[in-house]
């Protein structure tokens, strides 16, 4: 019911949404839950375990009943609280859990069969048959038992990442946030103001004492307005600060665009990572209800949201209202409702010596015990000392006194303190480094105290900043005392509920500690209670206090349960906004890129990179037509091929070969200007590293080349062992591999080729095999390097990456004309197993030098990292797994890269095994299919036969045990 | 005769804008990065004739640009390093490798927010300061420009990735309206 001239709602701003299909009309400012109390609804969900009838509890965040799901389909939000969502025009909002429908909901019977589902029923009663749990009960159980459900497709909404940094973060936009605020933003500090609400105001939105003469709204703009005209202050509405984290780091959440009719593209929520040298917290409190019997229907809600809902959307949630409470504060729902018209049918307090005045009925020493109604409040049933008596109201407004949020604070894992006199926790000082709380939070009640702490907080604040404040007055206000009398649950019969959101009652807590589980952390797992998605804020005090009562124990021996964050659900697609796509994986494209992708050829990934598997030609079907055919195509004529992705690396320095000699097992320093040299890198665990040609350009200027996997972890091996092994050296290096575009020239024609390009004609005894230097393409430098990693008369032509595609396409032009072309990764792999080259699938990271044949390549002369560590007993040695070539002598023709070897007579099972197979393609050039692998004692097992078995797919082929080198093992060719 | 053709980093795109910020390619010129050797220092900033700039800044005369680089390496911006500097310091051509992007408007800082996980507010990263980091997983080397806006490099290879990222982050921003 809407209650006129109050409220900071627009009226003048209808607004039209549905609500279970059923259209309702709100204002703009109401809340979901605040627009259907208005169309008289207080009906809007089923509870969690026995599907009762559910309202709003609260008006804000730590709303455990009033859960919906809004839009539909992929759009689908589910577990929203209606009481922080904003209406707009055409929102759709659905109850959840409960079917057929929220007025009737089948699986209302659980609540018949509640002495059977009390806490811990389900670890009784579903012990056995064992098999039965997780076929049979487990799916029931969570069928029946739930939340709202999650659309079934992928969610495309948009959501942010992003980072802020200030000198003050103040959580929290109430009269203390909003006080510390202003006094830092005065000081000249960076600050920022989150608030979880649409508006800045926290409680004085939702009171009606004045401050400074004027209403607490009104100030409250007056403060805002001056902090937004303020460059230094940003304020953050919508904006939930959800986790304490280390070095002044904190998560929030800002609901983007869940208010409005967001077009697409709009992020729907934004993760926060703010950076604060300091933080006020001013979190303010959540008001705690009392425990009696039948305490959740639709109807029955705390006095301050019920405050909240008249003050702020000028809504009342039923014809009469009913007050109860054990403080102060609780009277002032019935003044402010009762100055608003609202017929109060009562105001219950259960102190006896508390003052209340009113024209209303008041009744002190007294308590709810138990409410009637179906689907909503009808009548709650008052005892006094003299009996009970029914009254008939909609709605009870009820207070157990107000527990400072002290969430945050605990978030690095310290506990808050208890104070008798308003029986709440508190927060220690320090429990979060560089935070102050004040406020309410920190247990000071009064809107006077609240301002008075916030200004505190500021001047502590800016003191551990090193900046000045220059005091402001303190508004005048409201400065009630804060008096109470705890009072968690009144006694009686049937069930009282502590936890709402989870169906935890005072029954439960007692039942479990009768089962022994005292612990509060055990009685919280036993019960489930403040396991759900308010995360306990409306019953953990509550509960601890019960479990005290019964274990004749006091509340801060009891003690908490521990607050994690986030403080409010967080979407996990918020907290990996961006991290999909190329945000997951950027692509890392060559020069040769558009080229390639012109000519058909299907790409592979190798790290980030893009690379082509072959170029197909138009009667290929299959790739490996286009395989064999590039392979020919480069054995007879020439193929040309980006290898642009392979790591370079620009050492430079009056040390550098004395570094080199140092990384490398084998020698540097004796390499001549204008020459390559292939070197083996090892760890500094004497296992092999990475391997790559390596040229010198001048007596100071080498380029390292890397495999293209390797090429960062290298360049970041150099930099350690530079910085720390050997600072000494003066070396200096940098990554060159996007400077330059690197195209592979191989096959017999390859001169020609770079021939018909170079400014300059080179042969044989100007640049032989493993020659270097600079030529001219054109009038472009560019760098030629005559390498080979085919076997083939080759070489490496490098151009300044601007002029990588168009040397792609002239290479490819030339080579074309020769008979040639493009060849891709297939081939390349099949070119390189031909030859017996390795790359990381052999050198895999458990391989030394000796396994691959290579240990005389770690120089006696000198030092190198890896060399002591490489020749430790066991790592050497014949009965070693050693690197051979395997070729199919028997009818199976086929080889499988991860299939093990065994000996022919022995069977195929773990403990025969005698090596894997690492590399197999098949070799048109060879006409058969050749295989690297690595087998125990293999150099010495040349021209034996192995059993090659593949248990994966069912492959087992004889194999003959190859030197691995099956083409040209003379190099003839590479020389020619 | 071959005559290559040069494409640039981001394929020449047009400036994006978007919201209230904009990013263009920039062409880079000339960017050679210059390391120091031992001792080497100060003999290097005589011969170039400007100052080497402390860690996070950049430094210029005359229109000529340096800005720090990386630990001992700065980078030499827009002009040819001079013939005095050649066995100072290692000299590394780098005019081909970068991916130079200026992020410039009102938004600019709101935009870069939502990529990299460093202050880049105008009070601790003032105009012509400098750092290497991370837009997403992939390295960044941001300066803010004396115009206004940042310059931004990152792996000529990313330049798509870099940015679509970027401009999906404008997008973001510009839907807030």
């Amino acid at each position: 019911m809407r209650v006129s001239g109050k409220g900071l709602i627009d009226r003048s701003t209808p607004v039209r949404f549905t609500f279970d299909g059923t259209s309702y009309s709100g204002f703009m400012g109401d809340t979901v839950a605040s627009a259907l109390l208005a169309n008289d609804v207080r009906l809007m969900g089923r509870s969690f375990k026995y599907h009762r009838p559910r309202g709003p509890l609260t008006a804000g965040s730590e709303e455990p009943n009033a859960l919906v799901t809004v839009k539909r389909g992929t759009d689908a939000e589910p577990n929203v609280r209606a009481t922080v969502q904003e209406i707009y025009e055409g929102l759709e909002v659905r109850s959840q859990n409960a079917w057929p429908s929220l007025a009737f909901d089948a699986l209302g019977v659980n609540d018949f069969a509640a002495p059977f589902l009390s806490a811990g029923f389900y670890y009784k009663t579903f012990m056995w048959p064992r098999a039965f749990w997780e076929r049979v009960y487990e799916p029931i159980i969570r069928r029946a038992a739930g939340l709202g459900g999650l659309s079934g497709t992928a969610n495309d909404a948009e959501y942010e990442k992003a980072h802020a940094f200030c000198d003050v973060l103040v959580i929290g936009a109430g009269p203390t946030g909003l006080m510390a605020a202003l006094e830092a933003g005065r000081a000249g500090a960076d600050v920022i103001l989150a608030d979880e609400d649409a508006r800045a105001g926290g409680r004085l939105l939702s009171e009606t004492h004045l401050v400074n003469g004027q209403s607490g709204v009104d100030w409250a703009a007056g403060v805002i307005a001056e902090l937004e005209s303020m460059d230094n202050v940003r304020i953050m509405t919508r904006t939930t600060v959800t986790g304490a984290y280390d070095q002044g780091t904190y998560g929030a959440l800002e609901r983007v665009s869940g208010h409005v009719a967001a077009k697409r593209g709009t992020p729907r929520a934004c993760f926060w990572r703010i950076v604060s040298k300091r933080s006020i917290l001013a979190a303010g409190a959540l008001e705690r209800p009392v425990a009696f019997q039948n305490n959740d229907r639709p109807g029955i809600m705390t006095a301050g949201a019920v405050r909240s809902y008249v003050n702020k959307w000028g809504v009342v949630p039923g014809r009469d209202v009913v007050v109860f409470g054990n403080n102060d504060d609780a009277h002032r729902t019935a003044q402010d409702l009762h100055a608003a018209g609202v017929h109060i049918a009562a105001l219950v307090d259960s102190r006896s010596d508390a003052h209340v005045t009113g024209d209303f009925p008041i009744f002190t020493g007294a308590q709810i015990c138990g409410s009637g109604g179906r689907l909503g409040l009808a009548s709650v049933t008052i005892r006094t000392q003299i009996g009970t008596e029914k009254i008939a109201t909609e709605c009870l407004a009820m207070s157990g006194g107000w527990n400072p949020s002290v969430h945050l604070t605990c978030h690095m894992n310290g506990r808050p303190v208890w104070r008798d006199d308003i029986a709440s926790f508190v927060p220690r000082a320090d429990m979060i480094p560089g935070m102050v709380t004040a406020g309410a939070c920190n247990g000071v009640f009064s809107t006077h105290g609240a301002l008075v702490e916030g200004q505190r907080a500021a001047k502590e604040t800016l003191e551990a900043l090193g900046m000045k404040m220059s005091a402001a007055g303190i508004p005048e206000t409201e400065d009630a005392p804060y008096t109470m009398s705890p009072l968690w649950a009144v006694g009686g019969t049937g069930r009282a509920w502590l936890d709402f959101q989870n169906d935890v009652t005072v029954k439960d807590i007692k039942q479990a500690a009768k089962e022994n589980f005292r612990s509060v952390e055990h009685m919280k797992r036993y019960t489930t209670q403040g396991m759900a998605t308010d995360q306990g804020k409306n019953s953990n005090v509550g509960a601890l206090a019960i479990l005290a009562d019964v274990t004749g124990r006091g509340i801060p021996e009891t003690g908490t349960t521990t607050f994690r964050p986030p403080y409010t659900p967080v979407p996990i697609a918020a907290m990996g906004a961006g991290a999909q796509g190329k945000g997951f994986a950027p692509e890392r494209l060559t020069t040769s890129h558009e080229g390639t992708l012109k000519r058909n050829a299907p790409m592979i990934e190798a790290g980030m990179w893009y690379r082509p598997s072959y170029f197909p030609k138009d009667a290929e079907t299959t790739w490996r037509q286009s395989c064999d055919r590039e392979v020919n195509m480069l054995r007879e004529s020439v193929g040309v091929c980006d290898v642009s992705t392979l790591g370079k690396i620009d050492i430079q320095g009056p040390d550098a070969a004395a570094f080199l000699d140092f990384v490398y097992t084998n020698t540097f320093s004796t390499l001549k200007a204008g020459r390559v040299r292939y070197g083996l890198m090892l760890r500094e665990d004497g296992t092999v590293m990475d391997d790559g040609t390596t040229a010198r350009l001048s007596e100071t200027h080498y380029v390292m080349t890397t495999t293209t996997a390797a090429a960062g972890s290298v360049m970041r091996h150099l930099e350690f062992v530079h910085q720390c092994l050997r600072p000494e050296l003066d070396v200096s290096m940098i990554s060159v591999t996007e400077q330059w575009a690197q195209f592979a020239v191989a096959g017999p024609k390859a001169r020609d080729v770079l021939n018909a390009v170079l400014a300059h004609q080179i042969d044989n005894d100007s640049f032989p095999f493993m020659a270097c230097g600079p030529v001219k393409v054109g009038d472009v430098d560019a760098r030629l390097f005559r390498i080979s990693f085919s076997g083939e008369h080759a070489y490496e032509i490098a151009v300044p990456a601007r002029y990588g595609a168009s040397m792609f396409e002239t290479l490819i032009e030339q080579a074309l004309a020769l008979g040639g072309g493009p060849y891709g990764m297939e081939a390349l792999n099949v070119l390189r197993i031909e030859k017996g080259f390795i790359t990381h699938a052999e050198i895999h990271g458990r391989v030394t030098a000796f396994d691959i044949g290579m240990e005389r390549m770690i120089s006696a002369k000198k030092d190198c990292i890896g060399q002591t560590m490489a020749a430790r007993e066991g790592l050497v040695g014949e009965d070693r797994e050693q690197l051979v070539g395997l070729k199919p002598i028997g009818a199976v023709k086929q080889l499988m890269a991860g299939a093990h070897l065994f000996d022919p007579e022995s069977p195929a099972t773990r403990e025969h095994s005698e090596g894997y197979v690492t590399s197999v393609g098949f070799s048109p050039t060879e006409a058969s299919f050749l295989g690297l692998g690595f087998l125990k004692g293999g150099r010495a097992r040349h021209g034996q036969t192995v059993k090659l078995v593949d248990h994966m797919r069912g492959i087992e082929t004889l194999c003959e045990v190859c030197h691995p080198v099956f083409h040209d093992p003379e190099g003839g060719k590479t020389r020619g | 005769m071959v005559d290559l053709i040069a494409t640039t980093p981001a394929g020449a795109m047009k400036p994006y804008v978007s919201g209230v910020a904009t990013l263009s390619e920039i062409a880079l010129g000339k960017a050679t990065s210059i390391a120091p050797f031992k001792g080497q220092g100060a003999a290097v900033e005589t011969a170039l004739g400007i100052k080497l700039p402390k860690v996070g800044k950049s430094t210029s005369r005359a229109g000529q640009g340096v800005v720090w680089f990386s630990q001992g390496q700065f980078l030499a911006l827009g002009f040819d390093v001079p013939a005095g500097v050649h066995g100072l310091a290692a000299l590394t051509d780098q005019s081909d490798a970068w991916c130079a992007l200026d992020l410039t408007g009102e938004g600019a800082e709101d935009v870069l927010a939502r990529l990299v996980p460093v202050d880049l507010r105008i009070t601790t990263f003032k105009a012509g300061h400098a750092l290497r980091s991370q837009l997403g997983h992939m390295p960044l080397h941001i300066t803010r420009l004396k115009s206004g806006g940042f310059r931004l490099l990152s792996f000529r290879s990313m330049a798509g990735t870099t940015v679509h990222e970027i401009q999906r982050a404008m997008d973001h921003l510009a839907g807030r309206g």
